[in-house]
């Protein structure tokens, strides 16, 4: 179906979603299957005296009892891994069950194996485990002070790492005599993913075939890697991981965390299938979380509100151990973004990574932009007040004109292409935004409720690429994507490919890539992925790369069964296979297009290889291992008109207006889904979400009575546009757009917040924005 | 989320209840399950044996009688909320059980087991309070009856004692004697639970205030009744400067706090949205 590509079909996934019939981890079951619980520390920080296992080994329906030691006993790896190295980066071994001493509040010290799950349950509370309690320390600056409770002997003062990036002394002396200079100490909160689906493992090991492990995994192949290298040490060929239906990843299952090695350890010790399915708490307090840094950032300005330098230093908590990507997200995804949309002429990052008593910190829902949006987005605010200017104005000053692309920063990346002041301009004329400031105006003249108007211009960087740029930042991997298109006989395809959808629509978007180029029926289009043995070594799904990776190298195999395809209908016309040229599924001669080769006849040749041309190959099958050029970098523009009760402090977002340029758009509703979903989590971390974690380490947030997501009710319905400045480096001119709403909604909301406050003399205030805070803000500032 | 192993029975009538719970000193009663599974599953609450009392006819449904409505026990909130019965004559109930938990919770949840239970952030207790509700029981001995004023005795304790069963709640159709009422609520943003509810019923007659009574949930460990004793704006105009002079009087000690809102500011929440409430409630009355 030529032309399918940027229509906004339905998503063929859903039918089997929304009626319940997708299988996802835990509703699989498999003969003789076992159930794992995981004995769990519940101190923040402590030394393991003794565990006994007698009672639990005795009770009902037990099979076995694990600990930490058998896993040593047994010979292998028993350590999850970091994979992603810095200088001088501090990397304590993460055993997957703790021995000589627990370090957050989940980290696993024994496990359970029983026939029922209640009974794994049930025997796991007799499992006696007799902890020595230490002092903790949470707080990803304070972690680092002077007597500190130490986490690991290796890091010292509790620093995984120290790292810096761009020109200090350009940045340093960019403050000297300038204008103006702003300053804001901020926190991003910590935030727990929070995938519908809990983290689930399903593991089953014969002599015969193997390990198979089914989990809840948004990158099977890198899963069998870590598995492979450090955990279990078995061949990775004696290794097949698969991702059944997801739900949802938002990066929690990127990384590998020691329960699916726990779970497979298991299934080979008792020779039965063995299931491990987390609890909502259970994967709450243990999932790796996001964001939690402490940040002191400072922007110079010159008379013109023109900006001359930026510095930030952030503490970055690591959590207890150093998770799967954790190095990478507060430095090269974040420090690599701060010069946002602007011309800085001079940058520096410092970012000290700090061991806490946590949950390990990870990518999550935008890993490290997010933050660097954050940071120069509340600046700008800031710069605008100390300016005179207004918010908009400040920035469109400051942009990176259209004309200066490809553009250098001072922070590593060349943004290939952009259009920062169109988007603006249209998020602008959709708010009203000139009407927004005159009734905010008229509304605190008058005493009502307070209104406040928030402006973000973000960019993004996906695709992160390419291999050999990201390997010799630290990166143990590289970040190309792979595809394999497969034509049957009969003309239909299936795709393999090595992304890996947990909600992000692939088997409908990729099949609008294979249906739009080679013009086949979308339903003659097959997607496979999620196996690593029906699917080539391929990278997964995360930082919004598969329709920029992946789907690019789709369309790169693609390009290759057309040649090929060309060769086989050049040799039936007798004409050269330059003189072809294919569209409408067919191939014919150009200038002459009633000598042509239908589709069909092509590939039903390719198989009967009666008449090959002499140098061709039978069949008709095609790999791309697609490594790009460079990153992509969607942008956008997001607005938000906020109204604040004066009396209690409540904010209620009245209208949120957004316009993201994510490049092509293979499929528009898709692209508004995502959109959707990531305003409404940025929304979340501004106004609501917060994993708190007490002095000792307790994580008071680990229920949903406690963690407060966002709910649709509490949203307005977003008013969303776009513009198209197509990737100029990709063979689909796409970019990515799940983390757009993610990185800009969070400041997009504060700032509107902070506007809204500005009478109060309120420059800054913490996510989440509690009414609370609100409250105590205005009470401080009436003192002003 | 996986509760510690339980015996389940079910009762077909109140009073196979009552001697149920007479034979099983650890059995708990299970009528919608809204708030003791939760309790289970987190294994907060792990009692031997379940006593099913969610089938039992007789102590479900709404009706009217001698200018009160019967509300059994075993009546959910969705039906309380949908009522016309109730929306007629005792509007601040029907609104406040619209505003418990989501579509799901009200159609199981029962108003028995949520006023049983008394979580102190819960939307009925202060609802019933300020309406002058009497909540009627049955046990070994008996029936019995107790004001819901004295219902509510502590953070989820009840005067409902060991081996009695909630049979019905008696409210007065205040909506038809010249009363005014107003449920307001502040949602907690995790649980949607009242971080701050206040329920005001105003009577008014000729312009003057007859009686006014406020309460609130989720400030305190069980129900702060502001004025059990009548309060300032009985006799007087009610009006706004009135409300808000009380209000900004208002002092309650010793108030909760979490995470999302400490004592202090709930106490504030409470003096912003009592004014509300007696505001809107004086509106709607008759006076």
């Amino acid at each position: 179906m030529s032309g399918v590509l940027g229509t906004s079909v339905k998503r063929r996934e859903d039918p089997e979603l929304i009626t319940g019939r997708g299988k996802y981890t835990d509703d699989l079951t498999l003969p003789g299957m076992l159930h794992a619980a995981i004995v769990r520390s519940p101190h923040g920080h402590a030394k393991i005296r003794s565990i006994d296992i007698a009672a639990a080994s005795a009770a009902p329906g037990v099979v076995a009892v694990y600990t930490g030691k058998d896993v040593i006993a047994s010979g292998v790896g028993g350590v999850v891994p970091t994979g992603w190295l810095l200088p001088n980066l501090k990397t304590p071994a993460h055993p997957i069950l703790a021995t000589e001493k627990v370090r957050h509040v989940g980290d696993g010290v024994a496990v359970v194996v029983g026939e029922g799950r209640y009974q794994a349950r049930d025997a796991a509370e007799l499992v006696e485990v007799d902890y020595e309690p230490l002092d903790a320390t949470v707080d990803a600056k304070g972690a680092t002070a002077e007597g500190q409770p130490q986490i690991h002997e290796e890091a010292p003062n509790n620093v995984a790492f120290d790292w810096d990036l761009g020109d200090k002394a350009a940045a340093d002396s960019a403050f000297e005599g300038a204008a103006h200079t702003v300053a804001v100490d901020l926190r991003n909160s910590r935030i727990i993913p929070f995938a519908i689906e809990p983290r689930a493992a399903l593991a089953s090991y014969d002599e015969a075939s193997g390990l198979t492990l089914r989990m809840t995994s948004q990158n099977p192949h890198l899963h069998r890697l870590l598995m492979s290298l450090a955990s279990l040490n078995l061949p990775e060929h004696r290794i097949r991981v698969i991702a059944p239906e997801v739900g949802g990843g938002f990066g929690s299952k990127i990384h590998h965390y020691p329960d699916e090695a726990i779970a497979s350890w298991c299934a080979m010790q008792c020779g039965r299938p063995v299931k491990w399915a987390a609890t909502r708490s259970e994967t709450n307090a243990t999932d790796a979380h996001g964001r939690d840094h402490v940040t002191h950032a400072e922007m110079a300005l010159d008379g013109d509100g023109k900006i001359l330098g930026l510095r930030v230093e952030t503490y970055a908590a690591m959590g207890a151990y150093l998770s799967t990507f954790a190095p990478c997200v507060p430095t090269y995804l974040h420090g690599t973004l701060l010069s946002g949309q602007y011309d800085m002429p001079a940058i520096h990052i410092r970012v000290i990574g700090s061991f806490t008593n946590t949950a390990p910190v990870d990518a999550v829902r935008g890993a490290g932009r997010p933050e660097a949006t954050y940071l120069v987005e509340r600046l700008m605010d800031l710069a605008a007040i100390e300016s005179g200017l207004d918010p908009t104005e400040v920035r469109r000053r400051n942009f990176v004109p259209a004309d200066a692309f490809p553009y250098q920063t001072q922070v590593a990346l060349a943004y290939d292409s952009g259009n920062y002041e169109v988007a603006l301009d249209k998020a602008l004329a959709n708010s009203g935004y000139a009407d927004l400031r005159s009734q905010q105006a008229e509304r605190l003249a008058s005493g009502g409720k307070l209104l406040g108007i928030g402006v973000c211009a973000y960019i993004e960087a996906c695709g992160i690429a390419p291999s050999a740029v990201v390997g010799s930042l630290g990166a143990q991997a590289g970040l190309y994507e792979s595809a394999k298109v497969r034509v049957h006989p009969t003309g239909t395809v299936t795709v393999f490919s090595g992304s890996s959808a947990h909600g992000q629509g692939h088997e409908t978007t990729f099949a609008q890539i294979v249906a739009d180029r080679l013009g086949v029926p979308m339903e003659n289009v097959a997607v496979v992925e999620g196996d690593t043995d029906e699917v080539q070594f391929g990278m997964g799904t995360y930082g919004s790369r598969s329709a920029a990776v992946g789907g690019s190298a789709i369309a790169k195999s693609l390009d290759k069964i057309i040649a090929k395809g060309a060769k086989l209908a050049a040799h039936v016309l007798e004409v050269a296979d330059t003189d072809l040229e294919f569209h409408d599924n067919q191939w014919s001669v150009k200038g002459s297009p009633d000598k042509s080769v239908a589709w069909g006849d092509v590939c039903l040749q390719a198989y009967l290889a009666h008449n090959m041309p002499a140098d061709v190959e039978p069949g008709l099958e095609e790999t791309t291992f697609y490594d790009p050029a460079n990153f992509t970098y969607p942008f956008g523009a997001h607005i938000a008109l906020v109204e604040i009760d004066r009396e209690t402090g409540e904010i209620e977002l009245l209208r949120y207006v957004a316009v993201d340029d994510c490049g092509e758009q293979i499929n528009p509703m898709i692209v508004e889904g995502q959109v959707h979903g990531g305003i409404a989590y940025g929304i979340g971390q501004a106004l609501w979400e917060e994993a708190v974690y007490d002095e000792h380490g307790q994580l008071l947030t680990s229920t949903l009575l406690d963690y407060a997501l966002p709910k649709a009710h509490n949203l307005p319905s977003f008013e969303l546009d776009h513009t198209i400045t197509p990737c100029p480096h990709n063979p689909l001119g796409v970019k990515g757009i799940g983390e757009a709403g993610t990185i800009a909604a969070p400041v997009t909301i504060v700032n509107a917040v902070v506007d809204a406050l500005r009478p109060f003399g309120v420059k800054h205030l913490d996510m989440p924005l509690t009414p609370e805070k609100i409250w105590r803000a205005m009470k401080n500032g009436e003192d002003v | 989320m996986y509760p510690a192993s339980f015996e389940y029975v079910r009762a077909t009538s109140a009073q196979e209840a009552v001697d149920l719970l007479a034979q099983n000193a650890d059995a708990k009663l299970l009528a919608g399950g809204h708030s003791l599974i939760p309790m289970m599953k987190l294994r907060l609450a792990q009692p031997a044996k379940l006593i099913d009392i969610g089938r039992i006819a007789e102590i479900r449904g709404i009706c009217e009688k001698e200018g009160t409505l019967r509300i059994g026990s075993l009546t959910t909130h969705d039906t309380i909320a949908n009522s016309e019965l109730v929306r007629q004559k005792c509007s601040i109930l029907a609104g406040a059980a619209n505003k418990i938990g989501d579509p799901q919770v009200r159609n199981k949840g029962t108003i028995g087991g949520n006023i049983a239970h008394a979580d102190p952030a819960s939307d009925l207790p202060a609802v019933l309070v300020a309406l002058g509700a009497t909540v009627h029981m049955l046990g070994p001995n008996g029936p019995r009856s107790v004001a819901a004023g004295e219902f509510f005795t502590g953070l989820l304790e009840t005067a409902l004692e060991a081996g009695e069963i909630l049979t019905e709640i008696e409210v007065p159709a205040c909506c038809e004697d010249g009363s005014g009422c107003t449920y307001l609520k502040v949602e907690h943003p995790a649980s949607g639970y009242a971080v701050c509810g206040a329920a005001a019923v105003v009577k008014m007659e000729d312009g003057s205030c007859v009686s006014a009574s406020l309460c609130f949930n989720g400030i305190t460990p069980t129900v702060f009744n502001a004025w059990p004793n009548g309060g300032p704006l009985v006799g007087g105009s009610a009006d706004d400067a009135t409300i808000a002079a009380a209000m900004a009087e208002l002092s309650i000690d010793e108030p909760m706090g979490d995470i999302h809102a400490s004592g202090e500011y709930r106490v504030a929440l409470a003096r912003a949205y009592g004014k509300r409430a007696l505001i809107a409630a004086r509106e709607r009355s008759g006076g």
